[in-house]
């Protein structure tokens, strides 16, 4: 009779987060980012494949890692938000709601699935006024963090982060673009031309619906 | 809320409430069932009735009045039955207006659902073509007297033209050339569109077209609204054209009404 082998429960959780989160750093970073009349959402992204997606009237989505993954996790998003907003009221879609059910959802692949997800995603939510603003981001692991001004996943998220944290300051659409696209290009060695990035807002000015995507043409006019 | 499924249920709004809340979802037979064939029950339920379109050089113009009834009484004087469904796209409905709402809701929904999750909008024809699924499903509603008939106007962005869809109570789909009217005052409204409809239109030359069938209808139909100056109440009407759906503001309404009424007088 062959016996079980025993790995302990802290070796394994040990395991699964190190493939994850090398993984997860294999990859490009995406940022969300606060400006004045709302939140920026930009990533170092070559492919036509979307990083960056809107949910719902005010919340947004991107992720980091493995496309499959949170390709697969952003469609939920937006099932989870339109079927609320349609049996409830459009108010009533809220990013927390999203991305504790994100968290649960992350946090019980990753302890009862052989394979953790290899993927770091940001929950952002534009508010009436900056401080009502919401920006979440969601670990492989299911933990959640609630940011201010910025956050970065994916690639060399904490090197970015720490350049953010001495560099970052309130500015317009204009100025916050081009410190994302300053970062992203110190943090790689890469070298990055214009039009390899992808980006959207949220702009509160909007009425209705509040996502909107930056083209390579309306990007090239705020790099100027 | 929705629980994340692994298994994709696809980019359908409609199936994926279909799938996971039957409970709420239209036309469930049992719902219809439940209805019994009582005429004096189906009566307590408010029905909105006149409803066009027509195209004009640019697109397509919409219009509804606003009156709803219940059986020989008006139940509302200022039902809304004009509905952007998206950038280039609106519906006007007639019927029992609680599943006609709440059908224009769903379908609503629908149209940003699919948008959101393919990252693509839907063809003109594909949102037609799903409007009338939609209405298929609301069969057995419609066999115990709550119908749902709508009509479906937009822009085609890939053709360049305004386009108009009528529908029948089984989900027929039949596209419209040039114009087009239902409801109680459908067919007065239909008279006054054949008489004056042009091709070539100016949109305001179509909208006011557009009222003055509503105005006819309302003249022979004891269930449709006509303008009311009294109490500021006006058809509503939109125009839909490469430039996005445009509502024609009540104060532009209420000057064509004034004109066109003048004219009358003196003629």
């Amino acid at each position: 009779m062959s016996m079980p082998y025993y790995v302990s429960p802290e070796q394994m959780m040990q395991d699964k987060a190190e493939y994850a989160r090398k993984g997860i750093s294999r990859g490009r970073s995406t940022i969300a980012m606060e400006y004045e009349a709302g939140i920026l959402l930009f990533a170092d992204n070559a492919s036509t494949l979307y990083k960056i997606s809107e949910i719902y009237d005010r919340i947004a989505f991107a992720g980091a890692g493995k496309y499959s993954e949170f390709e697969h996790l952003r469609k939920a998003g937006i099932r989870h938000a339109d079927m609320t907003g349609y049996v409830y009221s459009r108010e009533d879609v809220t990013a927390r709601s999203l991305a504790n059910a994100y968290s649960q959802t992350i946090g019980s692949v990753f302890s009862q699935e052989v394979k953790p997800l290899e993927i770091e995603i940001l929950v952002v939510e534009v508010g009436e006024r900056r401080e009502e603003n919401g920006i979440y981001r969601i670990q492989f692991d299911g933990s959640i963090h609630d940011e201010r001004s910025f956050a970065v996943v994916g690639g060399n998220s904490e090197a970015l982060n720490e350049a953010l944290k001495t560099r970052y300051a309130l500015s317009p659409l204009k100025g916050a673009l081009q410190l994302c696209r300053e970062v992203l290009a110190e943090g790689d060695d890469r070298k990055n031309g214009r039009g390899t990035f992808e980006a959207a807002v949220l702009d509160r000015t909007q009425k209705g619906r509040q996502f909107r995507r930056l083209d390579a043409a309306t990007l090239e006019t705020y790099f100027k | 809320m929705s629980p994340f499924q692994l298994n994709d249920p696809g980019s359908s709004f409609h199936d994926l409430l279909q799938s996971q809340y039957p409970r709420l979802f239209l036309g469930r037979s049992d719902t219809a069932h439940a209805l019994t064939d009582n005429a004096q029950l189906l009566q307590s339920v408010p029905h909105g009735t006149t409803i066009l379109a027509l195209r004009y050089r640019d697109g397509v113009v919409i219009c509804g009045d606003r009156r709803a009834t219940e059986g020989y009484t008006i139940s509302e004087r200022r039902i809304e039955k004009v509905y952007k469904t998206d950038e280039t796209s609106a519906i006007a409905i007639s019927g029992a207006a609680g599943p006609c709402i709440e059908m224009t809701r769903l379908f609503q929904v629908e149209l940003e659902h699919y948008e959101k999750l393919e990252g693509t909008l839907l063809s003109m024809e594909g949102k037609a073509n799903k409007l009338s699924q939609m209405i298929k499903t609301n069969l057995p509603m419609a066999m115990q007297g709550l119908v749902v008939i709508p009509i479906y106007a937009g822009y085609d962005l890939k053709r360049k033209i305004g386009r108009i869809f009528k529908y029948d109570v089984a989900g027929g789909r039949y596209e419209e050339r040039d114009y087009y009217a239902t409801g109680s005052g459908g067919r007065d409204a239909k008279a006054t569109l054949k008489r004056l409809f042009k091709t070539d239109l100016s949109g305001e030359g179509a909208t006011r077209i557009a009222l003055e069938a509503i105005y006819d209808a309302a003249e022979a139909d004891v269930a449709t609204g006509g303008p009311d100056m009294l109490r500021g109440i006006f058809p509503n009407v939109k125009r839909i054209s490469e430039q996005g759906v445009e509502d024609v503001p009540d104060e532009a309404v209420k000057t064509v009404y004034e004109t066109m009424i003048a004219e009358l007088g003196r003629g």
